[in-house]
């Protein structure tokens, strides 16, 4: 079976946010692939390795820098990328990016060639968690999200996710959509020959047009979202210091929790 | 383009490629090495097990064709990889740099085929280790006074000699030894369990403790004529090519090094109270902040241009001689100034930065002395051979 694995490029985890006016300030932001989206190629790799997926495709969309990230997950071990780049796609939310990754999936041959989806559970940057549930939904696939093992047999796959206390077993008919969290697997550092042959795999670009996409469904005119600005967090205000004897101490911390915290 | 310290923005100048070595390198150093540095520093030990790990990376063999199991990667990307490696621990990079420059590099330019093929392989996978004897107690800067000699025998050479400084000879399965013939100066494989050799270690070293040093003792040690590099010319031209490489790959750890040590100031200068304020909130602080991210941005522009010209053959010793002794002076001073600012904190390997301090004693030193490497310069520039 084929296996397709939908990545993002996101800021690196050690980025410092800064803003220009309310706007992402992105001038020195270094990018990568998302982590999560690591965990799906990792997976996609093992079982490629494991004899039962025979070819990885990787669809990114996103800019220019997209294709940086469609090339590290090449370098793990997938086959050939995908990068779709318009600057219509501009200010694109979860809903419109789902869109034009399930046209772009279609393009590829769609379920009629690929039974096993991948994504991450989320993106670090934007951090909707949404993409993978709704690119199942316009495709009427399950989908099951934050897995930590996925076993496949024949067309059927368990998957195991973590909930409080347990694990939630489900049992689901390919194709499907599933998506990656921690625990999942460990991914590999490419190595450098797998880094020198990810420079020679292919990797297929679309435009807006070439989807067959009309840039006013996409883009902010697409969303049902849009982002008004960007704010950092509030800086944490300086700590008190409570001092005296054992019992004033005490008494003084019961009369913080209770009047200024009201936790008591 | 290296994390956190590119003023004149190489990053843009670089390919795909080189991006994901540079920073699978890096992650693989933050995630495997930097947790245990410390305390192997301390106790002057190479973790083996560590071998493995960095031969899956494919960090041994870089530059070597793919057909002998090396990456075929480019010097540049050498130069990335060396760099990452050594913002972490010089002792790591000397690993990789003899594996790579000293070792493979003669095997595959000089070997004959049935060496490339019965050693490379071998070496990329880390299952054979090799170490470079050249260096001798009584023949440093000047190594063609060499004294191992090689004397022809029926069915092969009879090596006597000493060899010392040499990296990884403890831990090596082969040494590349360097010895003089009738004719000249020729290389030799000499593999470990041949009878007359053997690896001391040097112990109660200062500098470079994450690496294993040793000597190669030659007593009546036969080697057969297979074992003879065919393709050296005789003299000294072919251990300096290797060397060349060698530098080349210190001249860009350097900048690693000298990176992690600037940044690390940064931060505790920025977090550090003293008199109310942030301790780099003075000018006198400020200055060396100044000073040492200036420094490491114009040794950046250095080596991003020598590996640019070493892929393109337009790179000589000249050029990797002014390279190694800019760079590694440049990281001495700026670990020095680093640790300057750290206070009685820049003293614990807690911080790393006194471990970087005491490898540039040994950066600044080996594969060429910043003193011949200035004279390499001076020579170029008049003509005339200063220490002849």
């Amino acid at each position: 079976m084929k296996a397709v694995c939908f990545v993002k490029s996101v800021p690196d985890t050690e980025t410092r946010v800064k803003l220009a006016g309310d706007r992402l300030d992105k001038s020195e932001i270094k990018y990568i692939l998302n982590p999560y989206d690591e965990f799906a190629v990792e997976e996609a790799v093992r079982k490629k390795e494991a004899g039962i997926v025979d070819e990885i495709v990787v669809i990114s969309m996103g800019p220019a820098r997209a294709q940086e990230a469609i090339r590290s997950a090449l370098a793990m071990g997938a086959d050939r990328g995908v990068h779709i780049e318009d600057d219509a796609l501009d200010g694109s939310d979860a809903y419109a990016t789902a869109k034009v990754l399930v046209e772009a999936f279609k393009k590829e041959g769609g379920l009629d060639s690929f039974q096993l989806l991948l994504f991450g559970q989320r993106a670090i940057d934007g951090d909707t968690w949404t993409v993978p549930s709704m690119v199942a939904e316009m495709l009427g696939i399950p989908a099951v999200v934050g897995i930590v093992k996925l076993d496949i047999d024949g067309n059927k796959a368990t998957a195991v996710r973590m909930v409080e206390g347990g694990e939630e077993v489900f049992e689901v008919e390919l194709p499907a959509v599933f998506a990656g969290r921690k625990g999942l697997n460990e991914p590999r550092y490419p190595s450098l020959p797998n880094i020198m042959k990810a420079k020679r795999k292919p990797i297929n670009k679309y435009s807006l047009a070439d989807l067959g996409i009309d840039a006013s469904t996409v883009g902010k005119a697409g969303s049902f979202t849009e982002v008004l600005k960007y704010e950092l967090p509030p800086a944490r205000q300086a700590g008190r210091k409570v001092e005296g004897e054992p019992e004033e101490v005490v008494e003084e911390l019961i009369k913080f929790l209770k009047e200024e915290v009201q936790v008591l | 383009m290296i994390k956190n310290v590119d003023f004149m923005g190489l990053e843009e100048f670089l390919s795909e490629e080189e991006k994901i070595i540079r920073d699978t390198t890096r992650r693989f150093v933050e995630n495997e090495v930097m947790p245990i540095i410390e305390d192997y520093y301390e106790k002057g030990e190479f973790p083996n097990e560590l071998i493995k790990k960095i031969a899956d990376l494919g960090l041994l063999g870089m530059t070597i064709p793919e057909e002998y199991g090396g990456a075929g990667a480019s010097y540049f990307m050498y130069g990335l990889a060396c760099q990452e490696l050594e913002w972490c621990d010089s002792g790591l990079r000397s690993f990789v740099s003899v594996q790579n420059s000293l070792c493979m590099f003669p095997i595959y330019q000089y070997g004959s085929e049935e060496q490339k093929k019965k050693y490379l392989p071998g070496m990329a996978r880390g299952e054979i280790i090799g170490c470079f004897g050249l260096t001798e107690p009584d023949a440093g800067s000047d190594p063609a006074s060499m004294r191992t000699t090689a004397k022809k025998v029926k069915g092969g050479w009879v090596l006597n000699g000493n060899k010392t400084w040499i990296t990884n000879s403890p831990i090596a399965h082969i040494a590349v030894v360097w010895a003089r013939t009738e004719e000249g100066i020729r290389g030799f494989i000499v593999e470990r369990g041949t009878e007359g050799f053997s690896t001391p270690e040097i112990k109660k070293k200062m500098s470079l403790r994450f690496s294993p040093t040793g000597e190669i003792v030659l007593e009546d040690c036969f080697v057969p004529d297979d074992n003879m590099l065919p393709g050296s010319v005789v003299g000294m031209k072919a251990p300096l090519s290797c060397l060349t490489r060698a530098r080349y790959g210190i001249a860009w750890g350097a900048v690693g090094m000298a990176a992690y040590c600037f940044e690390t100031a940064l931060n505790y200068t920025k977090e550090r109270i003293m008199f109310g304020k942030p301790i780099a909130s003075f000018q006198l602080v400020q200055k060396d902040l100044a000073d040492m991210f200036t420094e490491i941005t114009k040794c950046q522009l250095l080596v991003y241009r020598l590996g640019r010209m070493f892929d393109e053959g337009k790179a000589n010793h000249v050029h990797v001689s002014m390279a190694k002794r800019t760079c590694t002076m440049m990281a001495y001073n700026v670990a020095k100034k680093a640790r300057e600012l750290l206070g009685g904190n820049g003293i614990s390997l807690e911080y790393h930065v006194i471990r970087h301090v005491m490898n540039a004693e040994t950066t600044t030193t080996y594969e060429g002395t910043d003193k011949i490497h200035t004279l390499i310069l001076g020579r170029y520039l008049t003509g005339m051979d200063a220490f002849r």
